[in-house]
């Protein structure tokens, strides 16, 4: 287990070591001149010349990359050209719309795809049991923000219990309309979310369904359901896990579109924002902090998979 | 194709790809207007027949973007599969088939990438370049051809304890032969419905990108219809109907397609589907198939 877990470590730091630096060239691809974009359009050359060395721009690339990593170690992840602000301080800012989002809609959809799925799988030769998989087959193929528009037209236009979009000045110092304008989104997540899931869970009641010591609970007398619930479950639990570390990856880049179709002011709008503005160290200071959540939440979840399942421990 | 007919997802797979497939040949030659050309007479109308899919605020005819958009749509789902192939053939075959050292590497390499969070890198990379079909393609194909990889190694992994190969090997053939003869074709199953599920998202990555507005706006394509439609959602909701549905049933295909080919193949599944995305998949796979213990990858061996 100790090994596992080392092991495992010495993935999560060299993934994040390759993110970071695929993260870096990625931005060096931006086309347009940042020294330029910062001095306007009535700069000398002699000062784009200054900003350029001041941010570093005229060393090579390798210095520049072990400069912008030093300041990372030190938790320095850099400071928005545009304002001035650190990246650190602006996107705790952002989280305070984006982390309630991405926390209710997980739970949300763990919900209800956890129990449906289960139906699913259990009748899969049932009507309902059928029925539940095809709109979970529907559901996938949706794309997010198309969800997301049908929800504004329902709920916000035609019957306006819910706004359609923004989020209130005051941010959560005015808890009930902070709340109110997160409601939709977070749904329209939860059903994206959901969709996927409950594919899975269905999947994992199946395998199972067809187990020996399903046969073997059935023919000490359990029926079915109770078969089911003692031992199955149990077990189907654990694929279940693994899912959920992989979704988190996919929520994060749902995040990016659902705030453009709410209009929240949250971690992805400001992303999409910064790269339109040409505004690099920012937009490199969040995408890996962004990147290294994901890396770090699959490493968790996967030695925690390790921990709930004795099978994996022994076969390693 | 005619096994993949025989199940319902397959029949409905292949009619929705077909649809797809038809409509962006269609386009080429004719659409009923121009997909571009704004008619200011023609403002906002509504369902009709010389407008079936209504126009838009610009009086642009909607069934002919949508018809246009289906090209885009297909184009870079096409181009993603092939990329997502060739890195996926290439990577897992290698790993699978190198000495010990070189291929544990390869494992490893291919690990690490999948760790990474593609969809985000995705869009920074279709940001800084500009989303062109090309450069939307390479950013899903590259991510999803590495998930692939993963896979294809498992699947080869499996393959050469097969007792066909040690007899091609015993009759002289050479190694690139028995990979091309016997490993390819009975892998070929397995990475098609993989490519399946690429492909469906694929469409959905492009139609996103689009979207947020990251692709130009001279490529037709129906997620940037329904980010401008968005603009005027309180007052004209009904136009963003018929491309939210192009891009459903372009999705609902492709997975549908992949569910198809892998009930055909396999009469064990029958009654259960594929999922909807390679990257959950091949999870799955690993659940399925108690042979391939290491959940998270190579680590663990």
């Amino acid at each position: 287990m100790t090994l596992y877990v080392v092991r495992r470590l010495g993935l999560l730091l060299l993934a994040i070591v390759v993110t970071s630096i695929v993260v870096f060239l990625l931005l060096r691809l931006l086309p347009g001149d940042l020294a330029k974009v910062i001095g306007g359009t009535q700069a000398t050359p002699e000062q784009i010349e200054a900003i350029r060395k001041e941010l570093g721009l005229d060393e090579p690339l390798v210095r520049q990359y072990l400069d912008w990593v030093g300041g990372i170690l030190h938790g320095d992840f850099g400071v928005s050209a545009l304002n001035g602000e650190t990246v650190t301080s602006q996107l705790g800012e952002k989280l305070t719309v984006t982390a309630p989002l991405v926390i209710v809609s997980t739970v949300l959809s763990i919900i209800v795809a956890v129990p449906l799925g289960i139906i699913a799988g259990a009748r899969h030769r049932r009507a309902d049991g059928v029925s539940l998989s095809a709109v979970s087959q529907l559901g996938i193929a949706v794309p997010t923000f198309w969800a997301g528009q049908i929800l504004i037209v329902v709920f916000a236009v035609s019957w306006g219990l819910l706004p359609s979009g923004g989020f209130p000045r005051e941010g959560w110092d005015d808890p009930g309309r902070a709340a109110q304008s997160l409601i939709l989104p977070a749904v329209t997540l939860a059903v994206s979310q959901g969709a996927v899931l409950l594919r899975f869970v269905r999947s994992a009641t199946l395998d199972v369904l067809h187990q020996d010591y399903i046969r073997t609970a059935r023919a000490k007398g359990l029926t079915r359901t109770q078969a089911l619930y003692r031992h199955g479950l149990r077990n189907a639990s654990l694929p279940i896990i693994s899912i959920l570390g992989v979704q988190i990856a996919s929520l994060i880049a749902g995040v990016v579109v659902i705030e453009r179709v709410f209009n929240l002011p949250g971690v992805g709008q400001m992303l999409v924002r910064d790269i339109g503005a040409r505004d690099l160290e920012k937009v490199q200071g969040t995408v890996l902090l962004l990147a290294i959540v994901v890396l770090v939440i699959g490493f968790l979840v996967d030695v925690l998979h390790r921990v709930v399942d004795p099978r994996l421990r022994v076969a390693a | 194709m005619r096994h993949v007919w025989r199940s319902w997802p397959g029949r409905l797979g292949i009619v929705l790809v077909g649809v797809l497939l038809a409509s962006a040949v269609v386009s080429l030659v004719w659409t009923p207007y121009d997909a571009k050309r704004v008619d200011p007479t023609q403002r906002w109308r509504p369902i009709s027949w010389s407008h079936p899919f209504g126009t838009d605020g610009a009086g642009k005819d909607l069934l002919s973007q949508v018809l246009a958009g289906a090209r885009t749509t297909l184009a870079v789902a096409l181009l993603t599969v092939l990329l997502a192939a060739v890195i996926g053939l290439t990577l897992g075959i290698l790993s699978a088939i190198s000495p010990r050292l070189v291929g544990e590497s390869i494992a490893h390499l291919i690990d690490v990438l999948i760790a990474l969070p593609t969809l985000i890198l995705a869009l920074v990379f279709v940001a800084a370049l500009g989303g062109s079909v090309w450069t939307v393609s390479l950013a899903i194909g590259v991510g999803s051809g590495v998930v692939l990889a993963r896979v294809v190694r498992a699947e080869v992994s499996r393959v050469l304890t097969q007792d066909y190969i040690l007899t091609a090997a015993s009759s002289g053939s050479s190694t690139w032969r028995t990979v091309w003869r016997h490993i390819v074709p009975n892998i070929a199953p397995t990475v098609i419905v993989q490519l399946s599920l690429i492909a469906a998202l694929a469409v959905l990555a492009e139609a996103a990108l689009s979207y947020l507005g990251l692709t130009p706006v001279s490529t037709p394509s129906w997620g940037r219809m329904l980010g401008t439609l968005q603009e005027t959602i309180t007052v004209h909701p009904g136009a963003l109907v018929f491309p939210g549905l192009a891009v459903v049933a372009a999705t609902l295909g492709f997975n549908l397609l992949g569910d198809g080919v892998r009930e055909a193949v396999d009469p064990r599944l029958r009654g259960r589907a594929a999922t909807a995305s390679p990257v959950f998949s091949s999870v799955v796979d690993q659940i399925e198939d108690p042979a391939v213990v290491p959940v998270t990858g190579g680590a663990g061996e």
